[in-house]
């Protein structure tokens, strides 16, 4: 859904369903799917971060967790550039043939705190991966591990230290000098930041910023955070229960919102600035069983704006302006960017 | 507007732990008026939920209030000193959820997992009300239905893991209102929910005070939440307030140097920013609380001979902040937009 010409990763029709099991008589049986991620497609070019928004248990974070095929997912492509192989299927690949390309593909992950062995102290987490894939060693995997920790802001002396010496937002600093260890061609963050205190989300989020800029990487992004998305990616992929419900652009996607979900969540977030005071789209119930969804569009329950024709036909997700996508039968129609305030309103 | 409700005095809380003393809450001292929300915004380890929880007194060994008031204004005339009540008598145990009510971040630890809501909700009832069973159900009845759970009769029989984070959290404050409490204190009663669920829950506690007119001392971490329901809000640091104002003051014309830095660093959905201004440095072990101004490591306005002790000032109409530089340091005149 960008220019193909210098495409990364392409993600076409992605399915992961979790069967949910149930006792019988003599074995277990599957009595049903959690439909976790439902059909989703998306493409990352080099150098882009994609941000992945969306509630708990919409399927953002499955989502990642496939593409890096830490699941399996239950059908679909993800199609990785790879530097050396070219274009593969990773959902085609065993665990013998995704071993050399795990080198490309990294993870950031929320917690700092159980994401790092205890035991370990920081050369030996950060030189791991470079360990594992037998980069280097000796004195060169040493200084490797010195100019890692000094491109995350920390000293290299603090390297025969063990975690639990560090805060929670020195920790996040360790865990992203060893996603960056092998020079990965595609960064996973999921929720990296959400962990943090306020005054250190800063820090870690420009960190974040300044490393994909010296580097040109490429960031799949995932968050629940509006605010955290719209600072740091180019193009935002909103979810819910399972699907992609829009993307487009970031700017775009906050200014000219196209879906009614979108623009709820968006006018749920909370502003910082007492004198803006927005228009509430307020959803009413809760989000659907990714078990038993809602017939048709699966937000047509919670929707203000919705129609007969919403309960019964899928909306597809279909481009509804150049290079903006949306799963709305009535895109087009609807005018929801009352929710989203203008830039620099106060 | 209204009369002050609840006056806190110098309010000082350590935990005397075998690796030291934590001076948790250290000289802290607010004021509410009835009816109004005071917002108290910080990051953790700042005091701010211990602050909450000695307000009630149940601040747990090895936790112990030092010293400092806590003037419940019950009768106006009369005022309670909550600090010196018995933790286990009976007249902290009739504040408690009678006068003063509570709402957790967390409403899963919050509910009983063997006991059914209406169980709890019942037993809630008839502990402070002289009321039958058949009345304390009706009752119950009516409050789930008043927080927005639609077949409340059904939910009594329910228990607490067959509900949603954003139904739990509403039982909560049905539970909260059961005995028409004059002041709710909600301990970041939002921050484990969804975004669409934490804006039902806040408009819900919104319409809930105008009906009751109860005030909210309303605790979190989150700028956003702290703009969208404080009328006063506290900012802590490290166990003292360094600043003290109405809503819109603190937004637009924050004088203490870790207000206005806390808020350059958030990044904004409805602003673009290029970079964000980040607070240099961690905050600081609780054993090792600096000396002098607690935030002078971080701070880019410090200067050695000037920042040894600093004081509360009165900076405008209302506005407080401990800071020794804060005349020199505020935006000479008008207002900063925060952009």
């Amino acid at each position: 859904m960008t220019a193909a010409d210098d495409k990364l990763l392409g993600v076409r029709d992605l399915r992961k369903y979790f069967p949910i099991w149930k006792r019988g008589v003599f074995a277990r049986h599957v009595t049903g799917q959690v439909r976790a991620v439902d059909g989703v497609s998306f493409d990352i070019a080099r150098g882009e971060v994609l941000g992945l928004v969306g509630e708990s248990g919409c399927g953002k974070t499955t989502t990642g967790r496939v593409i890096l095929r830490a699941d399996t997912p239950t059908a679909g492509e993800i199609h990785f550039t790879h530097s050396e192989l070219g274009e593969i299927d990773l959902a085609q690949l065993d665990r013998e043939q995704l071993q050399p390309i795990w080198q490309n593909i990294q993870l950031i992950f929320q917690d700092p705190y159980s994401s790092l062995n205890p035991r370990m102290t920081l050369e030996q987490i950060v030189s791991e991966p470079l360990r594992n894939y037998n980069v280097l060693e000796g004195s060169a995997l040493r200084d490797r591990v010195a100019e890692l920790l000094l491109l995350v802001g920390l000293r290299p002396e603090v390297m025969s230290r063990y975690p639990h010496a560090f805060s929670g937002g020195q920790r996040q600093r360790i865990g992203i000098a060893r996603a960056l260890a092998l020079n990965p061609q595609l960064l996973i963050c999921d929720e990296p930041v959400s962990a943090l205190d306020v005054s250190i989300q800063a820090q870690i989020l420009n960190l974040l910023k300044d490393l994909q800029q010296e580097f040109e990487l490429t960031y799949l992004f995932i968050s629940h955070d509006l605010s955290v998305v719209r600072h740091l990616c180019d193009r935002v992929a909103v979810m819910y229960v399972g699907k992609i419900v829009e993307i487009s652009d970031t700017d775009e996607l906050f200014n000219e919102t196209q879906h009614p979900y979108t623009e709820a969540l968006l006018s749920s977030a909370p502003t910082p600035d007492p004198r803006v005071r927005r228009r509430h789209v307020q959803l009413q119930g809760e989000v659907p069983d990714p078990a038993n969804p809602p017939s048709g569009c699966y937000f047509h329950p919670r929707c203000i704006h919705a129609r007969e024709r919403c309960q019964t036909e899928t909306p597809l997700l279909r481009e509804t302006r150049p290079g903006h996508w949306s799963a709305c039968h009535f895109a087009e129609e609807l005018d929801l960017n009352i929710a989203a305030a203008p830039d620099g309103a106060t | 507007m209204g009369d002050t409700l609840l006056e806190v005095r110098d309010l000082h809380v350590s935990f005397y732990l075998t690796e030291g003393i934590v001076r948790a809450v250290s000289g802290v001292t607010l004021n509410l008026q009835a009816g109004r929300t005071l917002g108290v915004v910080g990051e953790s380890g700042c005091g701010k939920s211990v602050t909450a929880r000695a307000i009630l007194n149940m601040v747990q060994r090895p936790g112990r209030i030092d010293r400092g008031e806590i003037l419940w204004y019950g009768d106006p005339d009369h005022p309670v000193d909550i600090a010196q009540l018995d933790p286990r008598g009976p007249d902290i145990r009739n504040l408690r959820w009678g006068e003063i009510a509570m709402i957790f971040q967390e409403p899963m630890t919050s509910l009983s997992p063997v006991h059914s809501i209406g169980n709890q909700m019942i037993e809630a009832i008839r502990l402070h009300h002289n009321a039958t069973d058949a009345e304390a159900t009706e009752q119950s009845v009516e409050l789930l239905n008043r927080v927005g759970l639609s077949q409340p009769a059904r939910l009594l029989d329910a228990y607490r893991h067959e509900l949603s984070g954003g139904m739990r959290q509403r039982v909560m404050i049905a539970m909260a209102l059961t005995c028409s409490p004059r002041l709710l204190i909600a301990d970041e009663p939002t921050t484990a929910l969804d975004v669409t669920t934490q804006s039902q829950i806040l408009d819900l506690m919104r319409d809930l005070q105008d009906e009751f007119g109860m005030a909210i001392l309303f605790i979190t971490h989150d700028l956003g939440v702290i703009a969208e329901m404080a009328d006063d809000v506290a900012v802590m640091y490290l166990g003292k307030e360094v600043e003290i104002a109405d809503v819109d003051t603190i937004f637009h014309r924050a004088a203490h140097p870790y207000t206005q830095a806390l808020l350059r660093s958030i990044p904004r959905h409805d602003v673009v920013t290029e970079r964000l201004e980040s607070i240099v440095g961690n905050v600081p072990d609780p054993y090792n609380i600096p000396p002098g101004c607690a935030f002078h490591p971080r701070c880019h306005h410090y200067l050695a001979d000037k920042c040894a002790s600093p004081e509360l000032v009165e900076v405008g109409p209302g506005q407080w902040a401990l800071c020794a530089r804060t005349r020199e340091i505020l935006p000479a005149s008008g207002e900063r937009t925060n952009a």
